[in-house]
């Protein structure tokens, strides 16, 4: 737009030719004007039409999942242990068991690390070198591929136990954790306002004392989402869990023995040839991202920001 | 009891900017000691110097000697244990959000592990009484949010937490600088009543009310104390001539 | 803040407590007022509570051992790189040792003659990941251009909301789904259409089973579109409402205010997002094992079947027999690891470089 000429008005008009100047300038600039609003509405038109590109495919997507999910959830999906193959029937309560197992397990190393190192990075390491760099860390580890915390939990834990684990599964989902867990604490201490933390300084109370009573607590509704949803991203994930956790087709409620999962079990049953097991697969999956949306959303409401921000 | 502060070559940095120069000052016990003067004068860092709440921030640093009695600040005790005695009023009402009433002003002690609940309920209505603010919040103590008052309510609030822990001396940073003259009117009554029982240095850019609730007045400019003495000398016969500058209006 | 070392308090020798100019400090208050209310508290033994604060402990030792957790804490994370890396190398020593840096060159995957190379993987993971890119940029763009710059407000809260909720839904499920809708759909109806129109390419030869890099590729973008599109509405987002009214106080159109105020502030950081993306689509492992067709080969047509880096770790770890074959596998889990984390930290450094030019939000 910087090469649209400034109509300068001369008598005699710059070009020479025996037409009234005023009506060439103005048929310039008309012409010029009528193609920058066309290329205006026609890149309008372009945004939008990609989104709806995009929307409508993704939304298509997400309603198959949950009216196949739908149709094929039942009672028996939650309490039973999966049929062999040929029968009819069978459920997935021991995947959802052995989920829980495993995530109980990486929460309980995961969520104090994370929230932690969130601590530091917000009330301790504020302007210094030390806690850029934790940062950047962070960041850079959130996108390191799960499947590669799955090898180096294996490597750190099976390959020394020579068997197959829930602990080494838990292992890797925790590692999994520690960095979403760790941004979002960090952003969510930072909206609490310092003058609270004066306040509760001022009074004589130990600093230690006002991070946990002041400053966590008032920033607990978000850190308890921010927990949440690292929680449910790494509940679905199931690259990290194929040589850890492993799997199974029992109850087993041991920590140092393979145990199913839930991402697991929809991973052996979608690419299995029977129907069965496919509408059981459905049904999984159906859990899982009614486990999502429900984080999702509580994120949403109780943060008030989005989720992929700062630990994406 | 109030204690006296003796303060002997105070000098403060923010980073590289020397915000306080060479103050010397005697603060007399259980009176009130107004520090009035432009923004930026340095009056809010030298209170902060006084419970140490100045080296909160990464970048601050102080030297210098203030005594609390014969307590040498810096050198005999923690700063834990110093803003313990010495309470701190901020200019903006900064209620913790998550607790009721009755907590916040009672947090100062079970912040600090006190379990005892008669001598707390006690306190949190001494305080409250002593803040003028019992009245108005007695029946929702436990109920209502300590945010959730109004802002002068909440300023009350503020002072009855820092009462609670029965400081000796009470620093007020602009404490009615936020609020409606109604509740200016409130706090500086308030502050009347208070002197009685303790030390009170209050900060502020008004100067009827350093008028009108201190017995002694300082003067900063640019870092330095100009001039300390007794309130009306400083606004009727001040000594130095930057002061009367500022007393009759001519900037700042 | 008891963990910083005090300033040690210290007067010059040379100054002698100076007494103010004016002399009478204890002056009696002058101002009249109305004696307080309360009586005057005479010196007595201190009140309960002054004898708890000051019988109580000041907290040091607490603090310090408070904040050498945090600090624990916040290492543990650089601890957690260095250690996967130690642990990478050290498991992948024998085909290290064996093959070398030739290994990414060769295009050999041999477990039963212990014969193992990476090529292949690499050809794998660059094409779906270049074509994810290739397909999922353009489409992120004009949705974040949308959601930024022309969405009514209205509309904005629901499709953000829906584009997070995608961008969580697990890998696994997304690989569900291409499994039972895309596959088929590749193979009966896309499938034969760009055989049809674009047959001649040469890129879409060979028989089409509907599994495949193409399959493969489509699912990784519509994994990477929520990603990339909303990182890129961010950045655009924390562009200054100045750099637009600048440019629309100029006379420009909303499109013309887009290119020039926006995207150009923008371009770093939505290059950012567009390599975070493609780190995303490096790593991706369940969707893509479950569609790729999981055989090591380097074709031109896009029907057939590949492997890639992730994808090949996922589906061989458990069932390598023999300490080379092993090795090879964590040696590609190694390159995997180095090159993420190399591709991320260009892209944070570029995100951040947009959306925190100043050290964001100090004290």
């Amino acid at each position: 737009m910087s090469t649209n000429p400034i109509p300068t008005v001369t008598p005699s008009g710059d070009d020479g030719l025996l037409r009234p100047p005023m009506d060439f300038q103005t048929r310039r600039m008309r012409l010029n004007s009528a193609r920058r609003y066309l290329v205006n509405h026609l890149v309008t038109g372009l945004a939008v039409l990609s989104t709806v590109l995009v929307i409508v495919p993704l939304v298509a997507i997400l309603g198959y999942l949950i009216y196949k999910g739908a149709s094929s959830l039942n009672l028996a999906f939650f309490t039973h242990i999966p049929a062999p193959v040929g029968e009819p029937g069978g459920g997935m309560a021991n995947s959802m068991v052995g989920s829980g197992i495993i995530l109980a397990l990486a929460s309980s190393m995961g969520v104090p690390v994370g929230i932690a190192a969130g601590v530091y990075l917000a009330e301790y390491g504020r302007g210094k070198m030390l806690a850029m760099a934790v940062r950047f860390t962070a960041d850079v580890l959130n996108g390191i591929p799960s499947i590669v915390m799955g090898i180096a939990a294996y490597s750190l834990i099976v390959m020394r136990q020579m068997h197959f684990s829930a602990f080494s599964g838990g292992v890797a989902l925790a590692i999994m954790m520690v960095p979403t867990i760790t941004r979002t604490t960090e952003e969510m201490l930072l909206t609490v306002p310092h003058a609270i933390r004066e306040a509760a300084l001022g009074l004589g109370v130990p600093k230690w004392r006002t991070v946990i009573s002041v400053s966590l607590r008032t920033a607990s509704p978000g850190i308890i989402t921010g927990c949440m949803l690292a929680f449910a991203r790494v509940a679905g994930e199931t690259a990290p869990l194929l040589f850890t956790a492993f799997g199974n087709q029992f109850w087993s409620f041991k920590l140092n023995e393979p145990i199913a999962a839930l991402p697991l079990q929809i991973y052996v049953y979608a690419i299995s040839p029977y129907d069965e097991w496919h509408r059981l697969a459905w049904a999984g999956a159906l859990v899982l991202i009614l486990m999502i949306m429900v984080s999702v959303t509580l994120v949403r409401i109780y943060a008030g920001r989005g989720i992929l921000k700062g630990a994406s | 009891m109030g204690a006296g502060i003796d303060v002997e070559h105070l000098n403060a940095w923010y980073g590289t900017t020397h915000t306080l120069q060479d103050i010397n000052l005697n603060i007399p016990a259980n009176h009130a000691t107004a520090l009035i003067g432009p923004s930026g004068c340095g009056k809010s860092t030298f209170v902060r110097c006084l419970n140490r709440m100045h080296e909160t921030n990464p970048i601050a640093r102080a030297t210098g000697v203030v005594k609390m009695g014969d307590l040498d600040i810096y050198k005999d005790a923690s700063p834990v244990d110093i803003r313990r005695r010495v309470g701190m009023v901020f200019q903006r009402p900064n209620p913790f959000p998550t607790m009721s009433i009755y907590d916040n002003v009672a947090s100062g002690l079970k912040l600090n592990g006190f379990r005892n609940k008669a001598i707390l309920d006690e306190t949190v209505e001494r305080s409250l009484k002593a803040a003028a603010l019992w009245e108005e919040v007695k029946d929702e103590l436990k109920k209502k949010s300590g945010a959730s008052l109004s802002g002068g309510q909440q300023q009350r609030m503020c002072i009855a937490r820092a009462l609670a822990v029965d400081p000796e001396v009470l620093l007020m940073d602009e404490p009615a600088s936020a609020l409606d003259p109604v509740s200016t009117s409130k706090i500086e009554d308030l502050i009347f009543q208070l002197k009685s029982r303790y030390t009170i240095v209050i900060v502020t850019h008004n100067m009827q009310q350093a008028a009108r609730v201190a017995e002694n007045t300082g003067f900063f400019l640019n870092g330095k104390m100009v001039e300390f003495n007794s309130t009306d000398k400083i606004f009727t016969t001040p000594s130095d001539k930057r002061t009367e500058d500022y007393i009759t209006g001519r900037f700042g | 803040m008891s963990l910083e070392r005090e300033p040690e308090p210290s007067s010059p020798p040379t100054a002698p407590s100076l007494p103010m100019d004016a002399a009478p400090i204890h002056a009696p208050a002058i101002i009249n007022f109305v004696a307080a209310s309360e009586p005057v508290a005479q010196e007595g033994p201190p009140s309960p509570i002054r004898q708890y604060l000051s019988a109580r402990g000041n907290g040091g030792l607490a603090d310090r051992t408070f904040a050498a957790a945090m600090l624990v804490c916040a290492l543990s994370i650089f601890a957690i790189v260095l250690f996967i890396l130690t642990i990478l190398i050290a498991r992948s020593k024998l085909s290290l040792a064996q093959f070398g840096f030739g290994f990414f060159l060769r295009s050999a995957w041999d477990p039963v003659s212990g014969d193992f190379g990476a090529l292949p993987f690499i050809f794998g993971t660059l094409t779906t990941s270049l074509l994810a890119l290739a397909m999922a940029v353009p489409l992120a763009l004009g949705v974040a251009i949308f959601l930024a710059e022309l969405c009514p407000a209205r509309l904005r809260a629901p499709i953000s909301f829906l584009t997070e909720l995608l961008a969580a839904i697990p890998s696994v499920v997304y690989g569900l789904w291409a499994v039972f809708v895309l596959v088929p759909i590749m193979r009966d109806q896309l499938g034969p259409l760009l055989v049809k129109y674009l047959g001649w390419t040469g890129f879409f030869g060979g028989y089409n089973f509907g599994v495949g890099m193409l399959t493969a590729s489509i699912i990784l973008a519509i994994m990477i579109l929520p990603i990339i599109s909303s990182i890129t509405r961010d950045i655009m987002l924390a562009v200054p409402v100045s750099q637009r009214e600048a440019v629309l106080a100029l006379g420009a159109t909303r499109w013309e205010m887009i290119r020039t105020g926006v995207l150009r502030n923008a371009r770093i950081g939505i290059v950012g997002a567009v390599i975070l993306g493609l780190g995303r689509a490096l790593g991706e492992t369940m969707a893509v094992t479950m569609v790729i067709g999981n055989h090591p080969e380097i074709s031109k047509s896009l029907f057939a079947p590949g492997y890639t880096l992730a994808s090949v770790i996922a589906n061989e770890f458990t069932e390598a027999t023999g300490d080379m074959y092993l090795s090879a596998l964590i040696e590609i889990g190694l390159a995997l690891f180095l090159v993420t984390i190399v591709v991320n930290a260009i892209a944070r450094a570029l995100v951040w470089a947009v959306t925190r030019g100043a050290p964001a939000r100090s004290i």
